[in-house]
């Protein structure tokens, strides 16, 4: 038997696989096609304080072993998320999930990140930190050390549960705001967000997103993601979910070799709904094949 | 939904870029006219929505025009491959609602998914009439699959080269109808939408991520709040559509 266990600040999950945010929703459409409590948690829609359409359509264009999606955080704010979303979950999903959290100002991070934080369905405040900043002439916190330090203190003030930070990949250094939102008191670190990329429509000689640009993800952007938190794993001591393109369990294990805890799956669900679920079932198998036989034992293993 | 591998059978140009794709498997998670299947295909990272244009036992037909390299090599595809499907998205057509002589209207592309919707809907005793709406003769496809239904037909051409000349709308003055169901290109949709005197079900297109509800990736408004095109759609009612 070998152990598929990790542990986030304390919380141990069955295993390091966790739906990534924006590919999931509530996990309602998946729990009509398999039981998600086999799952390690999962990570839900981006929740901000007030309800927002997102952007316009299109918001998909395909890539090369990805693709890109401008969705633009379309969700019906916190309120209806804590009245409606989370009482449903708890019916078919019996583990703590991951709250992710957006603003677009710093009080707005904090209001919606203190009201999730009560919830006891939830295990930990994910603080996506890629969105623009109104009071910062719209540029994103996640591009700047100290923006992203500030909301990431902020946040754990107001929060009794572990608070991680998701990362943006769209800088020049990763690791100098992971290291900022670790001195700010981060509990850790999840990364990668989407990579910023734009396809255009040859016959409409036009982008294809009605927004021009939005994130890819998919296996294409997988090496990168991969690269990112070995790097991250270098300079921070708090734990790291890994994320960008993760597809199979082999990807998994890359991903904790190169120093992550847990692993988040995003693109992979859209494509195929039982991704998470083959995952998570071919995990024991590949660990067996690798000589892997506990998960906690291997993280950061490739660094020599 | 269900996630199902079929067998191809039979794929067959019926018209310049026009193809009909009929696949052996298990159709069961299909269970109205409107839905779609979202078809995996080697090389491509997203999935292709396709909508069903009929269901008889374990056959499913699909018809899809090719318009990107995606419908390319579908139309390449050839009897014996295995695909993997996404059965059963969408809401579909409400049977319930139509009286006894419901208009369905499709053109070009939107023209499948009433074939099923036809046949459903004499099968519970309506009288449907269809209108099918092409630019050119030679686009014409499934007129005589229809007929042989026994449902009335009337193609439209908009240079005049078959059927009544002009938009499927020019077609209206031919028909007594108690309701109107239509799918096609959203300029036809608007068209259809004002110049129908009923009430109706309109079929919707948009760029999918997931096709199962998942990635809010084709989110549209309504006067009842945002709908989801995959999950809550593809059909809209006329009195929720906003423009």
């Amino acid at each position: 038997m070998v152990d598929t266990k990790v542990t986030l600040s304390g919380w141990e999950l069955d295993n390091p696989v966790i739906p990534a945010s924006g590919t999931f929703g509530y996990g309602k459409e998946f729990a009509e096609l398999y039981d998600i409590n086999c799952l390690g948690s999962f990570s839900f829609k981006g929740t901000t304080l007030n309800p927002r359409f997102g952007n316009e359509t299109p918001r998909i264009a395909e890539i090369a072993s990805g693709m890109i999606n401008s969705v633009g955080l379309q969700n019906p704010g916190v309120e209806h998320v804590i009245a409606h979303e989370l009482p449903e979950m708890k019916e078919f999903f019996h583990k703590k999930v991951i709250a992710n959290v957006s603003g677009f100002s710093v009080e707005e991070y904090v209001k919606t990140a203190s009201l999730l934080d009560k919830e006891d369905a939830v295990g930990l405040i994910e603080v996506n930190i890629s969105c623009p900043n109104v009071h910062g002439g719209g540029m994103s916190f996640g591009t700047d050390p100290k923006a992203a330090a500030e909301v990431t203190k902020a946040v754990k003030k107001v929060c009794a549960k572990p608070v991680y930070v998701k990362l943006t990949p769209n800088v020049t250094d990763i690791t100098e705001i992971a290291v900022a939102c670790e001195e700010a008191g981060a509990d850790g670190l999840c990364l990668i967000n989407t990579l910023l990329g734009m396809r255009i429509d040859l016959k409409k000689k036009a982008p294809i997103l009605a927004n021009t640009m939005g994130g890819m993800s998919g296996p294409a952007i997988f090496p990168l993601a991969l690269r990112m938190v070995w790097q991250v794993y270098n300079k921070v001591h708090i734990p790291i979910i890994g994320m960008g393109g993760v597809t199979t369990a082999e990807d998994v294990i890359e991903m904790l070799l190169a120093g992550a805890t847990a692993v988040q799956v995003g693109a992979a669900n859209l494509i195929d709904p039982f991704a998470c679920k083959k995952i998570v079932d071919n995990l024991p198998a590949v660990m067996e094949k690798y000589g892997i036989s506990s998960l906690k034992e291997i993280i950061g293993g490739a660094h020599r | 939904m269900k996630d199902c591998v079929f067998t191809l059978l039979t794929n067959r140009e019926l018209a310049p870029k026009t193809f009909e794709m009929v696949l052996m498997g298990d159709c069961s998670a299909i269970t109205a006219p409107g839905q779609f299947v979202n078809i995996r295909i080697e090389g491509f990272y997203l999935r292709r929505p396709i909508s069903v244009c009929d269901v008889e036992g374990d056959r499913l037909t699909l018809i899809y025009k090719v318009v990107g390299k995606g419908t390319e090599v579908m139309a390449k595809m050839t009897p014996g491959q295995k695909l993997d499907l996404l059965t059963g998205l969408g809401n579909g057509y409400d049977l319930t609602l139509c009286g006894d002589e419901p208009l369905l209207i499709g053109g070009g592309a939107g023209v499948p998914p009433m074939f099923l919707l036809a046949k459903e809907l004499l099968k519970i005793g309506k009288q449907p009439t269809v209108i099918l709406g092409f630019n050119t003769k030679a686009e014409i496809f499934y007129e005589k699959e229809f007929m042989d239904l026994g449902v009335k037909t009337i193609v439209t051409t908009v240079d005049g080269s078959s059927g009544t000349k002009g938009f499927v709308t020019d077609a209206f003055v031919q028909v007594k109808y108690s309701y109107t169901y239509c799918c096609g290109p959203e300029p036809m949709l608007k068209a259809v939408y004002n110049a129908s005197a009923t009430s109706g079900q309109y079929s919707f297109e948009e760029r999918m991520g997931c096709g199962f509800g998942a990635c809010m990736g084709c989110t549209c408004r309504t006067k009842y709040g945002n709908k989801r095109i995959c999950k809550d759609g593809p059909v809209l009612k006329k009195e929720e559509i906003v423009w």
